[in-house]
């Protein structure tokens, strides 16, 4: 199974604050152990929200808020994508992470597989959904 | 916390676990069983304390402390009885890390070779197939017996019976807890691939209605191979291993319909493919030939299957390419089905024709006899033709060949078909 780790900002990251040399380096040993384990799929850090925006929806309307965004702890920080056994094999890699701050929070979530979707997923939605993975593949 | 969320934790910590703590200990005995004796000892000390201790902070060292404990213990023992010098040696170097700091870390930069060792013993060539394969997904993957045996579909006594059979084998054998080296090093390296590769079609080929474990079979074979990929980074043959098995498994969804009937390649679903996987695929596709590996067994296959994820739809299929691949690959393991398979990429690059000449080449073949395949191939190539009378008749003795009822109704009304044009 896959699984989603999400990283929750925190104000540190949300200031665009890099982790020093330390943290870099012990974070740099972690991924490589998951790595080693044949664990991580793919991980990414991301810029603060500052740099990020949102399109909200109404109607037919499209409204862009560019960021910040204030609720820091809605927020996310990064991510990785694991392959793991199970949800508890997930949680316990994530224990041993080296992250440091206090209050720090990170979300754990399976990923649904396009079969779990069921009758939702017609051959054309599931025909778009390969050119567009298609393409940014190609990218 | 709850005892059988304890239990859970302890058994993930396990599977976690097991490789690194089995293989540091096989190092200091020198003997593979005796360490896996040893880390299920942990193991079960574990089970008994961390349910009312609760579970340690770095839980592997803890198991790892455990066994060593058990270890000096047990080579106090062996001196008594006999005091070989290389006992005593082993127990000084023994003791010495025991009384390390302990933390995992600072085994860190022996710990992948030592893995590396690990996975050569579990393939050793004195072992059946069998036996490498229960010892690879016990000590490696961290399997339990029963996991093994329901993954495999064979009765429990028979896997604990394997592995019991294989640790006594190495150790009646002698054989030596290394990574070979020199001319050895390839065919041992290729039995640990082809190890891997059974694990992963295992997994692949179960048919429908399957027990969960099978498609888990698949993930572990594809994380055992990319641990590999990281044991040994220059070996292009174990990157063409998990080109293979990444790009085959992106189309594992695809692979069946809800009635679980097979859909054959050409007419699957594309975007149940799965983008990520045939991507990571494609880069260790990539490795292996930069690493002068283009034409390895396993690369060769690869690059034949991302023929296929290439294509976004079966029409783009690069048949000629795929066609060449199949007669390079037919140099590096010449093998009739290879053969076969090479006359069908033909035939779908060069028409009907061309593909027809291959396999009345292969007609001889003894290889080939009672292959279903073979008549079923050619059947359809006449048919295209035009040639009904002889695809009727080949149709029909590839009925009676095959052993699956499904395909044999198949094999029938195709046969029926060229009557009735």
């Amino acid at each position: 199974m896959r699984v989603l780790v999400i990283v929750k900002a925190s104000e540190e990251s949300e200031a665009g604050g890099m982790p020093d040399a330390k943290e870099l380096a012990e974070m740099g040993k972690f991924n490589e152990k998951l790595v080693e384990a044949g664990v991580m799929l793919m991980g990414e850090g991301l810029r603060p929200s500052s740099k990020g925006a949102r399109v909200r929806f109404e109607g037919k309307q499209r409204t862009v808020i560019d960021g910040p965004f204030a609720e820091t702890r809605e927020l996310i920080a990064g991510f990785w994508l694991w392959q793991v056994r199970s949800m508890e094999e997930a949680i316990e890699w994530i224990k041993r992470a080296p992250l440091f701050d206090g209050g720090m929070e990170i979300e754990l979530r399976p990923v649904a597989e396009m079969d779990d979707f069921g009758d939702a997923a017609t051959p054309e939605v599931r025909e778009h959904e390969a050119s567009l993975r298609e393409r940014i593949a190609k990218a | 916390m709850m005892t059988a969320d304890t239990h859970r934790t302890i058994e993930t910590v396990w599977k976690i676990e097991a490789p690194r703590l089995i293989a540091g200990l096989a190092r200091m005995l020198r003997d593979v069983g005796q360490a896996e004796d040893l880390a299920q000892e942990a193991l079960v000390v574990a089970l008994e304390r961390w349910p009312t201790d609760g579970v340690p902070d770095n839980p592997g060292a803890w198991l790892m402390t455990t066994a060593k404990r058990r270890a000096i213990d047990q080579l106090r023992h062996n001196r008594m009885r006999d005091d070989k010098q290389a006992a005593l040696e082993y127990e000084l170097e023994t003791e010495a890390m025991a009384h390390a700091p302990d933390h995992a870390d600072a085994l860190d930069d022996d710990i992948g070779d030592d893995l590396l060792r690990l996975i050569f013993t579990a393939c050793h060539p004195a072992l059946t197939r069998d036996m490498q394969v229960a010892l690879t997904l016990r000590m490696l993957g961290g399997l339990t017996t029963p996991e093994i045996a329901r993954a495999f579909l064979v009765p429990e006594p028979t896997v604990a019976q394997r592995i019991v059979r294989a640790k006594r084998t190495l150790a009646e054998k002698r054989v030596p807890f290394e990574v070979p080296r020199g001319e050895d090093l390839a065919p041992r390296l290729a039995a640990v691939l082809e190890v891997i590769y059974l694990i992963f079609n295992e997994g692949y080929t179960a048919t429908a209605g399957e027990d969960w474990a099978r498609p888990a079979l698949c993930e572990e074979a594809m994380r055992l191979g990319r641990v590999l990929a990281g044991l040994a980074p220059r070996e292009p043959e174990v990157h063409g291993l998990v080109a293979l098995m990444e790009i085959q498994a992106s189309r594992l969804h695809a692979r069946t319909a809800a009635d679980g009937t097979p859909i054959l390649l050409l007419d699957q679903d594309r975007s149940r493919w799965d983008r990520l996987l045939s991507r990571r695929g494609l880069a260790s596709l990539e490795r292996a030939e930069q690493l002068d590996g283009a034409d390895g067994n396993y690369a060769l296959q690869a690059a034949i299957a991302a023929c296929h994820v290439r294509a976004l739809h079966a029409k783009d299929t690069d048949w000629a390419r795929i066609a060449s691949l199949y007669a390079r690959l037919a140099k590096v393991a010449p093998s009739p089905v290879v053969e076969l398979n090479r006359a069908v990429a033909v035939s779908m690059a060069e028409g009907p024709e061309a593909g027809l000449q291959l396999v009345d080449a292969l007609q001889k073949e003894r290889a080939l006899a009672g292959y279903h395949l073979l008549p079923s191939v050619r059947g359809d190539l006449l048919f295209k033709l035009g040639r009904l009378d002889e695809a009727r008749s080949e149709f029909e003795r590839a009925a009676t060949l095959t052993g699956n009822a499904r395909e044999s109704e198949l094999l029938r009304q195709r046969a029926a078909a060229c009557t009735d044009q």
